[in-house]
């Protein structure tokens, strides 16, 4: 049998191996290269075009803490993200706890698709649609504010107005993402446990909250993780309802993509630019491994 | 939760539950159709007349509805070219992406050599670190090749996703069983037939879910894109949009337009494909 094993073994070694090439090929391109080559640029001064390129250790990021704008962007970006996490998570438990409720209704197809929709259209179009709810003119959300008596907003025109804006349209494009996965958590609790809360007279709220919620945790914990991560490198979203490239109307809200793309397509500071991205890098990382550690807790538990 | 249970053991809600239901019922179909205002209105708007859109409040079926704005956003932007571009970006990144990860995932799910997790472990590494990360460095790389402003140059930011990999690999563990690939191997059969008459039709479900990733991952794509392409004639729909709406000129009707004309194409694939697109969605949240 070993003998066998071991005459296709060497022939299976050979096709892994040419199968594996391309892909292994592509990879160092375009994936294991440029991240050690960002890790590698962060630590020179280097203008785009220029044949110097002098190594200067730490001074990159050294200049980012006293950078007023890139501490600005990483400040809006982290808001934004925490703001987009602290909507998303509870509204879409709430809301994935209601449609796993009602999965016999025959609208729980509605409910799905219309809540994952803004998931998965464009960015843009969609970005473009809020603009002018929006707007400070003709915005129907003004119109309703004063519907109730309360005086019109320059809602992308104010710094802390415009921030709460990339907030809103985030959390409506990360609503379904969350709610799906909440889900699928909901389906994947044991039957049994609600049963037998139900024969010890629980109430459905009692249940949500001690059985739904802590079975719910990993899951709760992957969404956070993932919405974070996702926020942090938004920048379509800000380009599109608050950036003021060409003139267009809008408070800029300068996030950590526009600022690192700024500053080394803009400004030519392409090592300074790298030592951003090594800093969202470790943002991500830190999140990753906040992640990993409870997971890890969980099962020795 | 306590009253799903009951419904799965057949026993009749009580009036008071039923009321309940209601409840929450319309609870979520005014949420849900909250969640897609924004988008009938951006449609609705593409067909009003100038005067309607000052209107309050805003019609939802515009009463005199103009073809108008469409027909002046097709004759001044290259949109259809904007839709082209993208289209092709998006059906080669699909098939670099569902090639490579159906080989891969095979070969890292069923071959047991040594340095195969470490392989594994790489790829998954790198889908932690985002994109933009290392974009800058990928930028230069595709600068020396000579390809920026063009089809070439886009494709190779998206020609591997870690993800596709690690969904094929999963599922030829759990799906495939050795014994088939050994009795095919004790036939005689060579591993590359194997490969292909025996692997790759079991993987057609999850290369379709794959697939659906795939092609929105590329239509959907903004800051690569942005950097990448330089002309009108080469931008993909996201960034002609993205850079059109940045106009002082442009009104709201012709924004709407090509807004509407933009997502037209996203909201119908995504109602084709829904079963799949929701599948891999939901079983990237499984990889635990």
């Amino acid at each position: 049998m070993r003998e066998l094993a071991g005459t296709w073994h060497r022939k299976g070694f050979t096709f892994a191996v040419l199968a594996l090439l391309p892909a292994l090929i592509i990879y160092t391109l375009v994936r294991f290269i440029p991240i050690v080559e960002t890790l590698r640029l962060s630590l020179f001064q280097w203008n785009l075009i220029s044949r110097r390129k002098p190594f200067i250790g730490l001074d990159n990021f050294r200049e980012l803490f006293t950078d007023a704008l890139f501490l600005e962007a990483l400040r809006n970006t982290t808001i934004i993200a925490f703001g987009v996490l602290a909507i998303t998570v509870p509204l879409g438990l709430v809301l994935a706890a209601l449609i796993h409720h009602r999965t016999r209704s025959r609208f729980a197809g509605f409910y799905e698709t219309s809540i994952f929709i803004p998931h998965v259209v464009s960015l843009v179009p969609a970005a473009m649609a809020w603009k002018w709810i929006f707007d400070a003119r003709l915005g129907p959300l003004n119109a309703v504010l004063g519907l109730f008596g309360l005086p019109p907003q320059a809602w992308l025109f104010d710094p802390v107005l415009a921030i709460i804006c990339v907030i809103i349209l985030c959390s409506w494009q990360a609503l379904g993402y969350a709610v799906l996965i909440f889900l699928v958590g909901f389906k994947n609790i044991p039957q049994s446990l609600y049963e037998a809360a139900r024969l010890d007279g629980a109430s459905a709220l009692q249940c949500f909250r001690h059985i739904s919620i802590p079975q719910l945790k990993p899951v709760l914990l992957y969404v956070s993780v993932i919405t974070l991560i996702a926020a942090f490198n938004i920048y379509a979203q800000v380009f599109v309802l608050a950036s003021d490239s060409q003139g267009a109307p809008g408070r800029l809200v300068r996030v950590l993509v526009l600022d690192m793309l700024e500053n080394s397509f803009r400004n030519y500071r392409v090592g300074y630019a790298a030592a951003e991205a090594v800093i969202l890098l470790a943002i991500v990382l830190a999140l990753t491994a906040i992640q990993f550690r409870v997971f890890r807790e969980k099962g020795r538990a | 939760m306590s009253d799903k249970a009951s419904a799965d053991t057949g026993i009749p809600p009580t009036p008071g539950q039923r009321i309940l239901n209601g409840v929450i019922d319309v609870v979520l179909i005014v949420f849900c159709i909250l969640m897609l205002l924004p988008l009938v209105f951006l449609i609705s708007n593409a067909f009003k007349s100038p005067q309607e859109l000052l209107q309050w409040p805003p019609t939802i079926i515009p009463r005199d509805a103009t073809l108008d704005n469409i027909t002046s956003v097709l004759a001044d932007t290259p949109l259809l070219r904007w839709i082209t571009n993208t289209f092709f970006f998006a059906v080669l990144s699909t098939i670099a992406i569902v090639s490579t990860s159906a080989v891969s995932g095979y070969v890292l799910g069923k071959f047991k050599f040594p340095g195969v997790h470490i392989v594994f472990g790489m790829i998954l590494a790198t889908a932690i670190i985002p994109f933009e990360v290392y974009m800058i460095p990928l930028y230069l790389g595709v600068q020396q090749l000579g390809l920026l402003n063009s089809l070439w140059g886009l494709l190779i930011g998206y020609l591997v996703m870690s993800f596709g990999i690690f969904l094929i690999r999963q599922y030829v563990i759990s799906s495939i069983p050795d014994e088939l690939i050994e009795a095919a191997r004790i036939d005689g059969a060579s591993e590359s037939w194997i490969f292909v008459r025996i692997v790759l039709p079991l993987l057609r479900g999850p290369l379709g879910t794959l697939a659906v990733l795939a092609f929105f991952q590329a239509w959907t794509a903004f800051t690569w894109p942005m950097i990448i392409t330089a002309t009108k004639d080469s931008y993909t729909l996201e960034v002609g949009l993205a850079l059109f709406q940045t106009g002082f000129t442009v009104d709201l009707g012709r924004l709407s337009a090509a807004a509407a004309l933009a997502l037209l194409p996203s909201i119908l694939f995504f109602a084709f494909m829904r079963r799949n697109f929701v599948q891999g969605v939901a079983s990237s949240g499984l990889k635990e």
